[in-house]
């Protein structure tokens, strides 16, 4: 059956041309890289892949009831030194596949700190990433700078060449973000922090997009990345500066509240210790953080036969303090100290 | 043609049919020389350890969520071990008095088999008014399912256990009817195995429980 | 900037907290008459409906349909009522992909927004839903419940009385989620149902309270008969059928049931959690309190993945079976697929944690699992190139199925590749969530069961009715298909590398607009072949007499249900064959067995039984009232439902015997078969 194969190519000819495969074109280097290793897995793939099709089609029109000259063995159904092969070379492609995946994963680990900036380009230790704590809410993406007290909906801006380091979560339901020409999605979750380590080597504007199904609002919920040059970064931080409104507490919940495609806004400030209050769900007055209350038990402020209403135990700030530690808060690298250089009062 | 053992050719019969001698359309067992097994136990078995799954995953639900206390009440201030242990007596000794039926089933003995039935049923009663007094403490001390996630693994896991042997309780009594009035048929003893080693199998669940939950809860 | 007020849920809204105690939620506000698609459709729906009904009514078929097929026990009816009930969900099922492709080509273009969002977020849930439950799964139960116990030689399945109740109780998850339709809503959470987006926090409305209980209800159906035909299979082989001597598709059967079972009790268990969240107000799956959303993929996918052999490896088998008769070979390496067959069984519990490398586990875990996952295709690749030496040296006759496994080998082998691909973690962490993600596993779930579907349609179709499938229209039907498949996909390839997520229903640049088109084309062209599909039927039916065909319809069967006729007595076989080695029935034509035409048995018989049906229906009652809250009427129903349980188990009197001379009369009548070769 030839045509199958026609139908294949047919549409990706007439229509690659006009394009944008940002998968694999991108312009930040871990994109690059993860759209690299598409294309080496795929070639490495069709060295078993192609001969099946073609062996597919050719057996299919060989063998062929009509063709009376092909050699017919109704009862050949065994052959040990074939089967070893047909065991054998799928085995050996996956060994080397498997080889590329342990090592590619390791390298490409979002958690781990760039080790380059671009093929071309070392790290320079002197410049430390920047890191943009990323706050996903229905329908919108809140992103804080901790290292220039600003806070921006909608947009986010960062510095060609400098590597971002991004820190993620959700105060609704689980989302993924995901800025297609700069680093693989990782999921925005309530309740804990993920990570994602990507840069950009070229300047320009780049779509992000939620890319989890997130509800009614999910395909509004996309933003831009301005990457700058540094001068272009520092004018993005004075225009987020001289916005009218600061992020506290009280303008935080007033923004999580669901909207669609909500405006680009800055903040040009950002209450002390809101991150922590993010990831550990209690921004509102009176909730309790969760590495306080995960793991504890109301023993002391509780006589039995009362009915629990444990959302009023009110514990005080800043008790940040991971006293009661457990294997649950580990998964929440949650620790105050990870956000101290990132105040700003202002 | 590797796994093929043939004699002679002509030897082949290709088709079960009716020996010769026998006739009447009446006793048809009798004149197949090939029969199935039933395989009701077999089948109950394969649903025995598709239950044992959904117990499994319950276990390790509690084993991922049964530690947040989420600032509500901890098992060592909830449980209350001697009752537990008094319950789990009862599911302990009604596997014996379960197994004493069976011996008596297996001696034809139809009437000493329903009694040491009804004190199985007895003792699985006796376990669900502990379980459910249990549950209304702990519902008194405001302590029910939707307070934190370690109590909504706590209730899931005892909870479907419980279920589990209210139905046992129902069958049973549905079998002592059944027994009584269609006396110990195959059809009937092969229910009493079923439910036999349904029992036992709630027994080993709830021995899980036990440990894995109120042991360690009191423990820890 | 609009409000989500605006936009979110109207239904959902609607469907509020007015409670009642009798009706629970259910009011007329419910019942969508706002919006003129679904009116429409609802006015479609119930006109056909009537239509159908007044049909039967007026035929007067009720009483043949109640008594021969709806209580029936016999394997065979019940397989072919799993056939259609997968066919007409099919149709569904379609619908909802027509509908998402017109929206996505009009939306990307600029040009229309087809669709509100909450509908359109129901619709592509319904779809995957419907397309995976209710669709994919009926046809391989269907096929194996129709095909497996003539191939082990036995009369019907281990547990007839059961096999009929797990029919009805899938039927009752499509009352549940076609009543969805019209009376409120259906869940707009994607096809899993992920919290906490499925939680009551954000989904306050019904949807997933259906989805829930369609969803348990019609897996206890599929629990029950994973067990049904596991027992089967270990228990009533015919005499002299060895492990090793099990036809492939039975194999398959086996091992695909075994799946069942040691998966489908996880779904239960993972939905009942769900369930509890929504109902009983438990912290599993919640942000707060210490919930653990994770917690949920992870169950869900261990639950998942296997399923999706489930429903890949019958197809395999039902593959293996039409290779081997129209090369007019037999199957290379039978052993080898036996374990690849086993090995895969094996590993699938083992790689779910590659549907969320992106959750941000660390690379260690997320490379393990790749690696598991890559190391599936070894196995699988090696049934493929067992197919393609079954080819070699063979003499192919291109009839309808054959075409189809061509069809099949090519795509397939396209969508493993693109599996594998999706296997590597830092591949994934781009293509996940993306159209390419959308187009791997369509490459993989058409290219290869629906491929398989009608395959299997048209290869054993002249075994069920007696009478060959119209050739024209398969061949019309395929190309539709086939064409289809790859105009519709292929656009979702690129796309998918453009970066495109799954699920949009807005597109703010029009520069995807070409690719969608396309893939809409696709999409018609696809609905051709499924048109061609229905009328191939009808026009097979016309001719049946030209059509008619014997016990051995391809003159080359091989296994043991081509020794019966077509269509088979309901005891299949009046003598039970006996087996002395793969391909039993090839191996009696080569050695010149000829059935006993005298000297019949009496043969031991299930009978029917209205137990299945009025369970189920009680079921539907319950699911639907507790999806309303009508606690009352779940309670009733449930206790009726107990009730008639317990009831059936009064009845001893459940089998009984085919007398010899009725046996001699049906054998008599039948067109008998005969060797061909």
């Amino acid at each position: 059956m030839p045509k199958n194969h026609l139908w294949l190519i047919l549409p990706a000819l007439l229509l690659l041309s006009g394009c944008d495969l940002v998968l694999l074109n991108a312009a930040g280097d871990v994109a690059a890289q993860q759209g690299d290793l598409i294309i080496y897995s795929t070639i490495l793939m069709l060295i078993v892949i192609l001969p099946v099709i073609i062996m597919t089609i050719v057996f299919a029109i060989k063998y062929r009831e009509s063709n009376k000259s092909a050699i017919y063995e109704p009862e050949w159904d065994h052959s040990v030194s074939l089967e070893i092969v047909i065991w054998a070379v799928p085995l050996a492609i996956v060994i080397c596949l498997a080889g590329l995946t342990w090592v590619a994963t390791h390298r490409l680990d979002p958690y781990a700190d760039l080790p380059r900036i671009s093929a071309e380009k070392a790290i320079d230790p002197d410049v430390k990433p920047l890191t943009i704590q990323v706050t996903a809410m229905d329908w919108k993406w809140l992103f804080i700078y901790p290292e220039y007290g600003v806070a921006s909906v909608n947009e986010v801006a960062g510095v060609v060449d400098r590597p971002v380091e991004w820190k993620l979560t959700s105060t609704t339901v689980m989302n993924a973000f995901y800025i297609p020409d700069m680093v693989g999605m990782i999921y925005a979750m309530a309740g804990m922090e993920t990570e994602l380590n990507g840069v950009m080597n070229s300047t320009g504007t780049f779509r992000g997009i939620a890319s989890h199904y997130n509800g009614a609002g999910f395909s509004k919920m996309d933003f831009e990345y301005l990457s700058l040059d540094q001068a272009g970064f520092d004018d993005w931080i004075a225009k987020a500066k001289a916005a009218p409104q600061k992020l506290d507490r009280e303008s935080f919940l007033e923004l999580d509240e669901p909207t669609i495609d909500h405006e680009v806004t800055y903040y040009n400030s950002v209450e002390e210790e809101l991150w922590n209050r993010v990831i550990n769900m209690c921004v509102a007055e009176g909730q309790v953080c969760m590495h306080d209350m995960m793991t504890m038990g109301a023993h002391h402020d509780r006589k039995s036969g009362e009915s629990h209403k444990h959302h009023e135990t009110n514990i005080k700030f800043p008790e940040l303090n991971p006293s009661h530690d457990s294997d649950e808060n580990k998964t929440l690298p949650a620790s105050p100290k990870e956000s101290k250089p990132a105040l700003e009062a202002n | 043609m590797s796994t093929q053992v043939i004699e002679t050719e002509d030897d082949l019969d290709f088709y079960v049919t009716p020996k010769p001698d026998s006739a009447s359309d009446g006793h048809p067992d009798t004149h197949q020389d090939y029969e199935h097994e039933n395989g009701t136990m077999l089948g109950f078995w394969i649903y025995l350890m598709s239950d044992c799954l959904i117990f499994g995953i319950l276990f390790a639900v509690y084993a991922v969520v049964g530690q947040n206390y989420a600032l509500g009440p901890t098992p060592a201030e909830l449980f209350e071990i001697d009752k537990i242990l008094l319950a789990t007596f009862f599911l302990l000794f009604s596997s014996i008095t379960y197994g004493f039926a069976v011996i008596n089933m297996n001696q034809n003995k139809k009437a000493t088999m329903m009694l040491w039935l009804l004190v199985t049923g007895a003792f699985g009663v006796g376990f669900l008014v502990l379980e459910a007094m249990e549950f209304a403490h702990l519902l008194h001390l405001g302590a029910g399912p939707d307070v934190s996630a370690f109590l909504s693994s706590f209730w899931f896991l005892v909870g479907t256990h419980g279920l589990h042997v209210a139905g046992g309780v129902i069958w049973l009594l549905v079998l002592l009817v059944q027994v009584l009035i269609f006396g110990l048929t195959p059809a009937n003893r092969r229910r009493v195995l079923c439910l036999s080693l349904f029992w036992h199998f709630l027994d080993l669940i709830w021995i899980g429980v036990f440990s894995f939950v109120y042991l360690t809860g009191v423990i820890i | 900037m609009a409000t989500a007020e605006d936009s979110v849920t109207q239904a959902a809204a609607d469907t509020g907290n007015k409670m009642h105690w009798f009706w629970g939620k259910l009011n007329w506000d419910v019942f969508p008459f706002y919006d003129p698609l679904i009116l429409g459709t609802f006015i479609a729906t119930v006109i056909l409906a009537t239509g159908v009904l007044a049909f039967l009514t007026y035929k007067g078929l009720w009483g043949y349909l109640w008594k021969e097929w709806f209580t029936s026990v016999d394997h065979k009816k019940i397989g072919i009522m799993y056939m259609i009930l997968a066919t007409v969900m099919l149709f569904r099922g379609f619908t909802d992909a027509i509908l998402m492709r017109i929206h996505q080509a009009l939306a990307s273009a600029g040009i229309l927004e087809f669709l509100p969002s909450y509908h359109y977020d129901q619709v592509f849930t319904a779809h995957g839903v419907i397309m995976i439950f209710f669709v994919a799964m009926p046809f391989i139960t269907g096929f194996m419940n129709y095909i497996m116990p003539l191939q082990i030689g036995a009369r019907d399945v281990a547990f007839p009385f059961l096999n009929n109740l797990s029919f009805w109780l899938t039927f009752s998850g499509v009352i549940l989620i076609m009543m969805s339709l019209f009376v409120g809503e259906f869940a707009a959470t994607g096809w899993l149902a992920f919290p906490p987006l499925s939680l009551l926090e954000f989904s306050p409305g019904v949807g997933v309270d259906y989805y829930l209980w369609a969803l348990n209800i019609a897996g206890i159906g599929t629990t029950l008969s994973g067990i049904n035909l596991v027992v089967t299979i270990v228990k009533m082989r015919a005499p002299g059928m060895t492990w090793m001597r099990l036809p492939i598709f039975t194999w398959s059967t086996l091992v695909t049931n075994v799946l069942i079972v040691a998966s489908f009790p996880v779904l239960t268990a993972t939905l009942a959690l769900l369930t509890a969240d929504r109902y009983l107000g438990t912290h599993f799956f919640t942000n707060d309190m210490g919930g653990n959303a994770m917690m949920y993929i992870n169950l869900i996918w261990i639950w998942g993945h296997p399923e999706v052999y489930i429903l890949i490896l019958p197809i395999f088998g039902l593959f293996s079976e039409i290779v081997a008769t129209f090369t007019r070979k037999r199957l290379f390496g039978y052993t080898s697929m036996v374990y690849a067959l086993c090995v895969i069984t094996v590993l699938s519990y083992l790689v779910w944690l590659h549907h969320f490398f992106t959750m941000g586990a660390g690379a260690d875990v997320n490379s393990f699992f790749g690696i598991t996952t890559m190391i599936i295709s070894i196995p699988t690749g090696a049934k493929l190139f067992n197919w393609l030496f079954t080819m070699y040296k063979g003499r192919i006759s291109y009839e309808l199925p054959m075409m189809w496994v061509i069809a099949f080998m090519v795509t397939f082998t396209i969508g493993g590749m693109t599996g594998v691909l999706l296997a590597v973690p830092p591949a994934d962490y781009v293509l996940h969530n993306s159209l390419f993600l959308i187009a791997h596993f369509h490459n993989v779930i058409i290219g290869g069961v629906v491929f398989g579907v009608f395959a299997g349609i048209t290869y054993w179709w002249p075994k069920a009715f007696g009478f060959h499938l119209d050739k024209f229209w398969g061949k019309v039907s395929l190309v539709g298909w086939v064409g289809g498949f790859y105009v519709a996909f292929m656009p979702l390839y690129i796309l998918g590398l453009m970066g495109v997520t799954r699920r949009l229903s807005q597109f703010e640049d029009t520069s995807y607009a070409g690719l969608f088109a396309l893939a809409a084309v696709g999409v018609a062209m696809i609905a051709v072949g499924l048109v061609a599909f229905f009328i191939q039927i009808a026009v097979s039916i016309r001719n049946k007499e030209a059509l008619a065909c014997g016990g051995d319809p391809w003159g080359s069967g091989r296994t043991l249900e081509w020794s019966t006729s077509s269509p088979p007595p309901h005891y299949n076989f009046a003598f039970t064959p006996r087996v002395y080695g793969i391909d039993a029935w090839h191996y009696m034509k080569t050695h010149n067995a000829t059935p006993p035409t005298s000297n019949y048995d009496a043969i031991h018989m299930p009978r029917s039984t209205m137990s299945g049906i009025a369970i189920a229906a009680l079921m539907t009652a319950m699911g639907f009232a507790l999806v309303w809250h009508m606690y009352w009427v779940a309670l009733a129903s449930f206790a009726a439902t107990l009730t008639w349980g317990i009831a059936h188990t009064f009845n001893y009197n459940r089998d009984f015997y085919v007398s010899a001379s009725e046996v001699s009369r049906i054998e008599s009548g039948r067109a008998a078969a005969t060797p061909a070769e």
